[in-house]
């Protein structure tokens, strides 16, 4: 067989526009986790700014208003979870997993007006350069900015907790939130601040889905990526640029085994469907297996609720 | 005193629940059990609308969605036939045992179940549409439209339902064009845009020039049209969400077989029967063809249509040969209905293996 290689760019295309919620959600996830806060909310926060996002453009017509919409609806949803877990001194994981009911449960009321309705078309940046380089034209141009924008958060991400003095207070937080009150950080608004801008991406990563991959609105649609994102996070230890690589061989997986079903490769379909997970998984672990590395990048007080004294 | 209190009390409560039960009589209410969201845009919604047809004919109805196909099913269908319905459908397949075991209890109640063959109560009867009459004309035109002579396919699961599809469909696409190839793709989901339109996607990418589908969400006809390819729609019209790109789509179409039964209830002329309706009885509905089908594909089109409606031809007319080459309907013959509700192998001219 002749492997044509505009084709191998289309799929490697593919591959990256399958990953750009996943790395969206995981590295905004990444950020309130690395201050501490474990969120399960994340399939919750997704799906209202899909919701939110698909309801803007269709009421407004602006993509603006409903791309920043639905970060702002990530946004106030998780304002609920950081109020009950950090004013409220809540269980986290309790409280996660109650949000990502509530946001599947609000976004289908909220939606039962928009099923049916086509999504618009997204504009989408150089297409004009789409046939110029052979392999390379179809990965890097005619994609949509939040392609771009999600390509390049994991390395702003790791720039801004390893370089910036903000970034160093959240992993402070997160390791020794007694210790970074005692230096004089307030880690209530340290960590509330980690949670809205997690909820802003997961909001940004629903309206991905729902605005740019598949423009339309149905009930479920996420259909369990939160958790993916959610995984990837932990499986990465912690590291925005693992996340990519993980990201990418989840969605890597999902598409290539689809390519070998319509090849004909003989390999049992159930098989094949499992082999993202398997594969995501065991890459992640084998490439982060340096145990020293993981006690520093992992969050020791991840999941434990903060009470000041004073 | 008292004794008179208490008496006219409880007459009183006597005669409110004759009043009741009288009122409840009269109207007969009808109850739905979706398994999935009425938002889903697909099976559920299409029963939905099959709903509404039955309120908008004057009568009172309910629904519960989301119910899954296990002992909750059967609490949803007690609480139901508690209060007061008189017609319950149950629409998904795995509500086949909950539906028999609890119409035994309400011998007065009725249930209809969708896609299942057990009727072990009077008051059970059965129904399904011949989505594969549909799939005919939707190979009939694969067949003829594309040029690359690969066409596409994303199923869902493994289940005579999909596979009947697929033979169907590849039959007829042979008929028109020996050369195609039926590419088939699983996706394991009813329904999961995201990974429907990569599935539609990878076919493409491989040459696929025309797309049909066996899940539900429109996410395929919008990669379709994307991508510049043909698609058809699956459940409901879903031209508006790729008009280039959709050729046809076929519709499932309840609605006047759910008036139909719940008349049949307030005339007291319900009796169990086992429905299995196609395109001659309006339960499949095939859209309005695109423009861009040349006419003399639309002229046969319409007339294969007038004769699938008629029984003039059949879906599966032998002579149909398995993969393996061996005879499945001998020339001049047709399926039965047996052979169709079990139908768990390929036709000759589909590639790969079904998954087990």
């Amino acid at each position: 067989m002749i492997i044509d290689i505009n084709f191998v760019g289309l799929i490697i295309a593919s591959i990256m526009a399958s990953a750009v919620p996943l790395i969206l959600a995981s590295c905004g996830e990444l950020i309130t986790e690395r201050s501490g806060v474990l969120n399960l909310g994340v399939e919750g926060m997704m799906i209202i700014g899909a919701i939110s996002g698909f309801a803007l453009m269709t009421i407004t017509g602006s993509l603006i208003i409903a791309v920043f919409g639905a970060m702002l609806a990530g946004v106030l949803i998780s304002t609920i979870f950081a109020f009950l877990t950090q004013t409220l001194i809540t269980n986290h994981v309790a409280t996660g997993l109650a949000l990502t009911i509530f946001g599947i449960g609000i976004s289908a009321m909220i939606g039962k007006n928009f099923v049916g309705i086509p999504g618009k078309e997204f504009p989408v940046l150089f297409e004009g350069l789409k046939d110029t380089i052979p392999l390379l034209s179809p990965i890097l141009f005619g994609h949509s900015i939040v392609f771009y924008f999600a390509f390049a958060l994991p390395f702003i991400t790791s720039y801004f907790l390893k370089k910036t003095k903000i970034g160093l207070i959240v992993r402070a937080v997160g390791d020794s939130p007694e210790s970074a009150s005692n230096q004089g950080i307030n880690v209530r608004l340290v960590r509330y601040a980690c949670i809205l801008y997690g909820g802003a991406m997961c909001g940004l990563a629903g309206a991905y889905l729902s605005m740019i991959y598949t423009p339309q609105w149905i009930e479920n649609m996420t259909g369990g990526r939160g958790w993916i994102a959610l995984a990837l996070v932990v499986f990465s230890t912690w590291n925005p640029i693992k996340i990519l690589i993980g990201a990418l061989i989840f969605g890597g997986l999902t598409i290539i085994q689809f390519h070998m079903q319509a090849i004909g490769v003989r390999i049992p379909v159930q098989f094949l469907t499992a082999l993202p997970y398997i594969v995501t998984i065991i890459v992640l672990v084998v490439i982060s297996r340096d145990s020293r590395k993981i006690r520093l990048s992992t969050p020791s007080s991840l999941g434990k609720s903060f009470h000041k004294d004073n | 005193m008292h004794k008179f209190l208490i008496r006219s009390f409880v007459s009183s409560l006597v005669l409110l629940f004759t009043l009741t039960v009288a009122a409840v009589a009269k109207d007969v209410k009808a109850a739905f059990v979706y398994i999935g969201p009425t938002g889903d845009h697909g099976w559920t919604y299409q029963h939905d609308v099959g709903r509404k047809a039955v309120e908008a004919a004057g009568f009172k109805t309910t629904y519960v969605e989301g119910v899954p196909e296990s002992a909750d099913a059967e609490r949803v269908l007690r609480q139901l036939a508690n209060s007061g319905h008189d017609i319950i459908f149950t629409t998904s397949f795995g509500y086949m045992n909950p539906t028999n075991k609890v119409a035994k209890e309400f011998p007065n109640v009725k249930f209809e179940h969708a896609t299942g063959y057990k009727r072990e109560h009077p008051n059970v009867a059965t129904y399904a549409a011949r989505f594969y009459e549909g799939r005919t004309i939707l190979g009939t035109i694969a067949g003829t439209m594309t040029k690359s002579n690969v066409i596409g396919y994303v199923a869902s699961f493994p289940i005579p339902e999909v596979i009947r599809g697929i033979n169907s469909f590849t039959l007829a696409a042979q008929k028109v064009n020996p050369n195609i190839k039926t590419k088939i793709v699983w996706a394991f989901t009813w329904y999961d845009p995201g990974k429907e339109a990569e599935a539609a996607k990878a076919l493409i990418d491989q040459g696929a020039d025309v797309i049909a589908q066996h899940t539900d969400s429109t996410a395929i006809v919008q990669m379709a049209e994307k991508a510049g390819v043909y698609a058809f729609g699956q459940a409901s019209d879903m031209d508006k969400f790729a008009p280039k790109a959709v050729l046809t789509s076929v519709e499932n179409n309840w609605g006047p077989y759910y008036v139909d039964r719940v008349k049949a209830v307030a005339n007291g002329t319900w009796s169990q029967k086992d429905t299995w309706h196609g395109i001659g009885d309006g339960m499949v509905v095939i859209s309005g063809l695109d423009s861009q089908m040349p006419s003399d594909l639309q002229a046969k089109v319409k007339k294969l249509q007038a004769d699938l409606a008629s029984g003039k031809v059949h879906s599966f007319t032998g002579p149909i040969y398995d993969q393996k080459g061996n005879l499945m309907v001998a020339e001049g013959k047709t399926a039965d209905d047996g052979m169709l509700a079990g139908m768990m192998t390929y036709v000759k001219g589909v590639e790969g293996d079904i998954p087990k």
